[in-house]
């Protein structure tokens, strides 16, 4: 373990950037101004060709990697990717992570004070797309001085905004890493996040989504959607496997206080993300799920959706995913094929199902690694200057447990 | 990194007689696809000197990621589910070298081939080579530089001699374009299926 802190981007501190250019929303709606958090991880190099955006998911944030000076315990939530000798390395790359319009980190969400009311936004604040977010993001890269990004990453709803950037900004994106993704939801992945909108909406706490105001939080309702999605991100296998039919005491008790291992276990993570996650942001981000669809302006055809891009795609999958399963990430792999681009696609063979994208698994950082030094031989940014140590697979059984409790996406 | 299980992928250090004969019918810039490719030294070779572009398919965790490694474009897929993902004629030339005799489902693939690819190219060990035969006829599974693994832990499963492979054209439908046995590089004109190691064969629908 020794080593692979020593791979650490070390303590970082977020940044934040102002903007007064309105964002005019997918949704009709306009955002008048806003503020972007954000961390940055590696040096941009003098001719700014170096830098890879880190896309969040749905409960990520700025913070993807090194640790807080007063709060060494808080480690970035994709650390195991990105830092000195890790598969994303910040010795030859600038790596930015940023939490998106609508979050609950830093960034303007419907947490923030509306200047217009000097009231918290609530059930106010516009409904964002990964369409809006990619703008917003380029207009941070603007601020940056990055024209061009070596490389958009992201797993799960952090890949379509990867996507999307290779669609939206197609001569700003050298490369756009699409890991554990969808080119759409299926009709049960918008059926799950329906019933975790609905857990939280029929909370008495969530007051139409301006529970700021009555100084509560619909704690209830966050938990249970957390705990629904929980169980999606994790494979059948796994929680067999680290579960079974484990009970917390010797006997059954023919009651319905907390029996098995399993209960426990989703009920903390649940009660853990209620205090600390806002649940506008939750509803916001399934939405922005459910929306994403770049086919839809090509009448259903994703390759015509794909025409204009020009990156290179690396598009992984985990075997074990069940949310998002192999079988979608081939659906944007065909795409891309039939419109002649350039892709790799790699089907990972993880136990851990959707989460498994944030998991130690040597050989996805390998793959990771490999091309981002293919990315760094175009961009010239040389080899890699400090070895790349990956965790073995020891570490992987543990750390890969601990991860999946600890974050999630 | 361990040894890469793919057939061809074990060969490679000993057979790669045929890629030199593949490369001289790749014209410049074309579209290939390159079916089992291991650590993509072929598409790497052909994009270094022929400027060609498209795919290499491999199954194997080992053989992605070398491919990844030689900055080859490489799509995880097991073949012999098919080649779904891609258009008809979406290539000008499809290869499988040194991968049908270890395929299950070898009919399928080719009759794949003939949809997904202009042309296609199939380079395999030639079973009916002499010191194949004459290994049999001392008692014994045959045992050679193309051949190199013990029957009880090979993984061609699907051995023929280059007459066999022309009965499967015929079979298919398919145009024999060129047809050569090789033997270390070296194009075998004396009886060939006797002499000869590798058969290379490049054919294309019938119109």
């Amino acid at each position: 373990m020794g080593d692979m802190n020593d791979r650490s981007v070390g303590a970082v501190a977020p940044q934040r950037a102002g903007f007064l250019e309105p964002l005019i929303l997918k949704a009709g709606k306009t955002l008048a101004s806003y503020e972007l958090v954000y961390e940055t991880y590696g040096r941009l190099n003098a001719e700014k060709s170096n830098a890879v955006l880190v896309c969040h998911a749905l409960s990520g944030s700025h913070h993807v990697a090194g640790h807080y000076a007063d709060d060494p315990k808080k480690v970035g939530w994709w650390d195991n990717m990105i830092g000195p000798g890790k598969p994303i390395d910040t010795d030859r790359f600038f790596v930015i992570g940023v939490n998106n319009i609508g979050g609950c980190h830093g960034s303007t969400g419907p947490g923030s004070i509306d200047r217009a009311t000097g009231q918290p936004y609530g059930a106010s604040f516009p409904v964002v797309t990964c369409e809006d977010w990619v703008v917003s993001q380029a207009r941070l890269m603007d601020r940056l001085g990055i024209r061009t990004l070596a490389a958009a990453i992201g797993g799960s709803l952090g890949a379509m905004q990867a996507l999307q950037w290779t669609l939206s900004f197609p001569d700003r994106i050298r490369h756009a890493f699409v890991i554990a993704a969808a080119p759409r939801l299926s009709t049960q992945n918008i059926a799950f996040n329906d019933v975790a909108r609905q857990a939280i909406v029929s909370d008495p706490q969530f007051h139409g989504g301006n529970f700021y105001a009555h100084r509560v939080i619909p704690a209830r309702g966050l938990k249970l959607a957390r705990m629904l999605g929980h169980i999606t991100y994790l494979s059948e296998d796994l929680l067999m496997e680290k579960f079974g039919r484990v009970l917390k005491r010797d006997e059954y008790g023919f009651n319905y206080d907390v029996e098995f291992e399993i209960e426990s276990y989703l009920r903390y993570q649940g009660d853990k993300f209620a205090q600390v996650f806002d649940a506008n942001t939750y509803l916001l981000m399934t939405k922005a799920l459910d929306y994403f669809d770049p086919a839809k302006e090509t009448g259903g055809d994703l390759a015509r959706a794909f025409a204009n891009a020009r990156a290179g795609f690396f598009v992984a999958s985990f075997k074990s995913d069940w949310r998002f399963p192999p079988e979608r990430s081939r659906e944007i792999v065909k795409a891309l094929v039939a419109t002649r681009k350039p892709v790799t696609y790699a089907e990972i063979d993880a136990p851990h199902g959707h989460d498994a994208f944030l998991l130690d698994n040597r050989h996805y950082h390998e793959l990771v690694a490999a091309y981002i030094d293919k990315v760094a031989a175009e961009i010239g940014a040389g080899p890699r200057r400090t070895p790349l140590l990956l965790a073995s697979s020891e570490l992987e059984e543990l750390s890969g447990y601990r991860g999946a409790a600890k974050e999630g996406i | 990194m361990s040894a890469l299980p793919n057939a061809q992928s074990a060969q490679a250090p000993l057979q790669r007689y045929d890629f030199a004969l593949i490369s001289s019918w790749i014209p410049e810039g074309a579209r290939v696809l390159d079916l089992g490719c291991g650590d993509g030294a072929l598409l790497a070779g052909l994009s270094a000197t022929r400027n060609v572009t498209g795919y290499g398919i491999e199954i194997e965790d080992a053989g992605v990621l070398a491919s990844v490694q030689n900055g080859v474009n490489v799509i995880q897929e097991d073949l012999d589910s098919g080649l779904s993902l891609f258009e008809d004629n979406a290539f000008d030339f499809v290869i499988l070298s040194q991968t049908l005799q270890a395929m299950w489902n070898v009919e399928g693939v080719m009759k794949e081939m003939l949809r997904v690819g202009r042309e296609g190219i199939v380079t395999f060990p030639n079973f009916g080579y002499w010191r194949h035969r004459l290994d049999i006829f001392r008692g014994h599974m045959p045992v050679s530089k193309t051949l190199p693994h013990s029957w009880y832990d090979t993984p061609n499963i699907h051995l023929c001699t280059v007459k066999d492979f022309e009965d499967l054209c015929r079979k298919l439908g398919a145009e024999i374009l060129d047809e050569r046995v090789l033997h270390e590089g070296r194009q075998v004109r004396l009886m060939p299926n006797l002499f000869g190691s590798l058969g290379v064969f490049r054919f294309r629908e019938r119109p």
